[in-house]
């Protein structure tokens, strides 16, 4: 075809079906970006039954004033950018306020045509709109369709492109006052010689009267010609009594009565199912357990059942060991495993060889032989031992954490020597006399293999080492892959099942209508820190993983309390945070009976996402007048299969796509720091490389890390929060791959192997790590691990958190802050318990005290003026 | 433009209650948002509810439901209808 591309715009109110009919029209393989300079998302794609015409959407707006980001890039779209065409969808069920910005659109000059939605609604509550009368008052055509149904689309989109192809400029029907359309003349043939297309003269004219400050700057006006117009506006005004935007904006909704009155027939209104529903769920004593029950709901699906089960599944099934596709297997499986570590064999094996060593046999040999199965070789040791009389006794029975259980089956406790600290009466369970019988048994005693299991699929990194392996890939090569690639994209990975679960919830309650109720019942308690209602559900499901916590956050439109809501929402500690919170439980008091400990760490958490909102809330980024909630409260409504899925669609495609980069070059980062070093120990080549793989590398190899080296270099950091050696700073960093790894890392790096945060002797390296000279500093311990709930979460959250800022300032300042805040608090609860509880009493005891003054300074200082900043989007403005 | 504090707003109106809105006082993004949403001079408005927490409240404003804080209801000079 000879004809060049056509672009339509496509313009309409907020829930008013353009989502529907965007992807009706396109099938929504569209482009989704970003208007220049804001963070508003731009949509475009091609129709799919014309590709030669583009169709773009334009943010849902009310208005095209110049008071928000949405609507500034929708005028500067219609009146700068100029598409060929606009279609300017209208609610019909709402005609007089959908209309209201369909005035503003046709003065743009640009040919329209308006699309009068939701017909099949109209119809069944019996009005009738005549269709004619209300094409001929607004001068462009008007179509009825039903986006929902796909009703009579192709013939709006035939209308838009004839009007785009003919491409005439129609002249701008006159809605407003004789007194006020003279003067707009008047104006008009002032500025005419600076307005470049005369289709847009209508609408300069109209801005030059409203003062639109914005729009005109594109003039360029001269002095003179300013105040000739400020003349003619200053005229109307005193005669009208009102100033000259609420005279347009009155005359233009008179204009609009007027009109609604002459074309609209209503039926008898009767109550909606939307009002009785309403009456329900936003009602004054129901509405708030209403909105508990819905969360919790929320929470339970996506949290702590349905998203946890896909989030294993994801995690340690296809990115770990593998899984059972029936849970029969499954479950005998776990009975196998379980009951073979119930036996301990390790430790009867260890035991034997050890009293038989002692006997005075060679042990070197049938280590060997174990590690390679030679039954021969075992067995004729067995014989020797038998016949040398060896048997271990007293051998302490350990759980599968390596703890020591007594005679009842309870952990017991180590000193910091290791040792197990009996109270009395009480006695360590021990196994029964281990003899060369016992022995070959232990040796004999197979773990289950799940493949034996049936339906066992293995895991991808299981499968990827395999071909590895036999591709003949160097150790260096497999580790690259298996840790830090197939660990970093699996990580992200995992995360997509609990993420689909979330958003079908959430893009449900978006889309039904019932997210707006939220900011309505919840605005008052969020409001007086800065936040929005909407900022509740992140912080919820923030306490299950902070990753679909941020993503949550797309629900809040307002982009200050948005960006604040990313900032704050990962300080609720998550769920890879409790194994730290466990560790701490441990050390202190040994085991779960510190009931208090965890809900202390949320408490904490809501106490610093409250302290630092009110503080953040009177800084220059976040200040200013709260956003006006002056807001729609839409009708009810089931949402359209197709566009919900695809809403949910794109806000999971959205995590992996744009967190996913971040993410594996993040842990690809650590998986380089934490494998290469310098063979520094006694006897090692002092060369730099892959640590694991050098010759005689010992057990605590990862001591010669880049990381211990960088852990090292930090740990002065940490010294006023009373911990610097360099496993705490080391600890620190890996944590950032997954919160849990703290806890890993820290067993490594205290040469206690692969050990979990149940493991008594852990607790006690963790204790002795903050014990000096006997004393245990308490204030150091909960500064740790306070640091390390409040800092930048694990790599999986922030890069969630770069995707959701989208602008690289935004990101960095809210990771500075959570580091800086986390240190503080940690600062100030280490320095006021040395000097409260322990009278130690130094420079950073002033520095945490002026800390603390500054914090409650902050807190309860009134709200600074930062000048006239009369638009809210004003103070923003100086910082995106 | 001096503001007459007797004057009734809409923050004044009970639950259940209609007007007319007469004047809208301030400036700026919030009036012009205000106005935007089809508040203007004339208009008759109903208050429907106040959320649980006592506040915002909900209007039934040309056929909508509309929701605003009291803070911005307070702007909306109204007269009984």
């Amino acid at each position: 075809m000879a004809r060049e591309k056509l672009n339509i715009a496509l313009a309409g109110n907020p829930n008013c079906g353009k989502t529907t009919l965007f992807n009706e029209l396109t099938g929504s393989n569209g482009y989704v970006g970003n208007w220049p300079g804001v963070t508003v998302e731009k949509l475009e794609a091609p129709l799919k039954a014309d590709p030669d015409v583009v169709l773009t959407d334009l943010p849902g707006i009310y208005s095209l004033s110049p008071y928000s980001p949405e609507e500034v890039v929708s005028r500067d779209y219609l009146v700068k950018t100029r598409p060929d065409a606009v279609i300017d969808l209208v609610d019909g069920t709402n005609l007089e306020r959908n209309l209201y910005l369909t005035t503003q659109v046709l003065e743009c000059g640009t040919p329209s045509v308006v699309g009068l939605n939701m017909a099949d609604v109209l119809a069944k509550r019996g009005d009738t709109i005549d269709l004619s009368a209300l094409s001929a008052r607004l001068g462009v055509p008007v179509v009825e369709i039903s986006a929902l149904r796909g009703t009579n689309v192709d013939a709006l989109v035939d209308a838009a492109v004839k009007a785009g192809e003919d491409g005439a400029s129609r002249e701008p029907m006159h809605w407003f006052s004789s007194t006020v359309e003279g003067a707009l003349d008047e104006i008009a043939d002032i500025i005419s010689p600076k307005v470049a297309d005369p289709a847009t003269l209508r609408w300069f004219s109209i801005k030059a009267f409203e003062r639109d400050e914005e729009a005109l700057s594109a003039l360029n006006l001269s002095e003179g010609e300013q105040s000739a117009v400020e003349a003619i506006v200053s005229a109307v005004e005193d005669e009208l009594d009102d100033d000259s935007e609420s005279i347009i904006t009155t005359e233009r909704y008179d204009w609009i009565e007027g009109v609604v009155d002459e074309c609209v027939q209503k039926a008898p209104a009767k109550l909606s199912t939307s009002e009785k529903i309403d009456r329900v769920i936003t009602n004054r004593i129901l509405g708030l357990p209403i909105f508990a029950a819905i969360m919790i709901f929320v929470y339970y699906v996506s949290v702590s059942t349905v998203g946890t089960i896909g989030t294993d599944w994801a995690n340690d099934g296809v990115f770990g060991d593998g899984w059972f596709l029936s849970p029969a297997s499954a479950a005998a499986y776990d009975e196998a495993a379980g009951a073979y570590a119930d036996e301990d064999y390790p430790t009867q094996l260890d035991a034997f060889l050890a009293a038989a060593g002692d006997a005075g046999l060679d042990t070197s040999e049938v280590l060997g032989a174990i590690e390679d199965g030679d039954t021969a070789e075992i067995e004729a040791f067995a014989g020797e031992a038998e016949a040398a009389g060896v048997v271990a006794e007293d051998v302490p029975w350990l759980d599968a954490d390596g703890n020591y259980l007594d005679t009842e089956g309870n952990v017991v406790l180590v000193d910091a020597n290791d040792e197990p600290m009996l109270a009395a009466g009480q006695e360590l369970a021990t196994h029964d006399p281990i003899t060369a019988t016992e022995f070959l048994s232990a040796v004999n005693a197979e773990e289950p293999i799940p493949g034996e299991y049936g339906w066992f699929v293995p895991g991808v990194p299981v499968v990827i080492g395999e071909w590895l392996e036999s591709a003949g890939a160097s150790p260096v090569v497999q580790s690259l892959v298996l840790d830090g690639i197939v660990g970093g994209v699996g990580s992200i990975l995992g995360f997509v099942p609990q993420m689909i679960v979330l958003f079908l919830l959430l893009c449900f309650l978006e889309d039904c209508g019932y997210m707006s109720r939220v900011a309505f019942v919840m605005d008052r308690a969020f409001r007086r820190f800065g936040l929005s209602g909407k900022s509740f559900i992140p912080m919820l499901i923030s306490s299950g993983c902070g990753v679909p916590g941020v993503m949550a956050t797309k629900t809040i439109e307002n982009e200050r309390d948005r960006r604040m809501t990313i900032m704050l929402t990962t300080m609720i500690p998550c769920g890879a945070k409790l194994p730290i919170i466990s560790l701490l439980m441990g050390a202190l008091i040994g085991g779960i009976e510190g009931w208090w400990i965890a809900p202390l760490f949320y408490l904490l958490g809501v106490a610093c996402v409250i302290i630092s909102a009110i503080m953040l809330k009177k800084t220059r980024p976040f200040a200013g007048e709260p956003a006006p909630f002056v807001m729609e409260l839409p009708d009810y409504h089931l949402p359209a299969l197709k566009s919900y899925l695809l809403h949910v669609w794109e806000r999971v495609w959205a995590f992996i796509s744009k967190a996913g980069t971040i993410i594996f070059v993040a842990c690809v980062g650590v998986w380089f720091l934490s494998n290469f070093g310098i063979a520094g120990w006694e006897g090692g080549s002092g060369a730099f490389g892959f640590l694991p793989e050098m010759a005689d590398a010992p057990a605590n190899a990862m001591d010669y890390s880049v990381l211990a080296g960088v852990g090292s270099a930090i740990a002065w950091i940490f010294a006023p929060l009373g911990f610097d050696n360099w496993q705490a700073a080391a600890s620190s960093l890996s944590a950032l791959i997954a919160k849990e790894n703290l806890v890993s890392t820290f067993g490594v790096l205290y040469g206690l192997g692969e050990v979990g945060e149940g493991s008594t002797v852990l607790w006690a390296s963790f204790a002795q790590m903050f014990t000096t000279a006997g004393v245990v500093h308490l204030g150091a311990m909960f500064a740790f691990v306070a640091f390390n709930m409040l800092d930048a979460p694990c790599f999986a959250a922030v890069g969630t958190i770069r995707r959701q800022m989208d602008s690289s300032r935004w990101f960095w300042f809210a990771i500075a802050y959570e580091c800086a805040f986390g240190w503080v608090v940690g600062l100030i609860i280490n320095q006021l318990w040395e000097f409260f509880a322990l009278g130690n009493f130094g420079f950073w005891t002033i520095v945490a005290l002026a800390a603390l003054v500054a914090m409650l300074y902050q807190l309860f200082k009134p709200m600074p003026k930062y000048g006239e900043s009369a638009g809210e989007q004003a103070p923003m403005g100086e910082v995106a | 433009m001096a503001e007459v504090p007797v004057e009734k707003t809409l923050k004044d109106v009970p639950v259940g209650a209609s007007c007319v809105v007469k004047k809208l006082t301030g400036t700026g993004a919030v009036k012009r948002r205000i106005m935007d949403m089809g508040l203007t001079k004339g208009t008759r408005v109903t208050v429907r509810k106040v959320a649980p927490l006592g506040d915002p409240i909900e209007l039934t404003v040309r056929g909508y439901e509309l929701s605003i804080r009291k803070d911005e209801a307070a702007r909306v000079e109204v007269e009984d209808a």
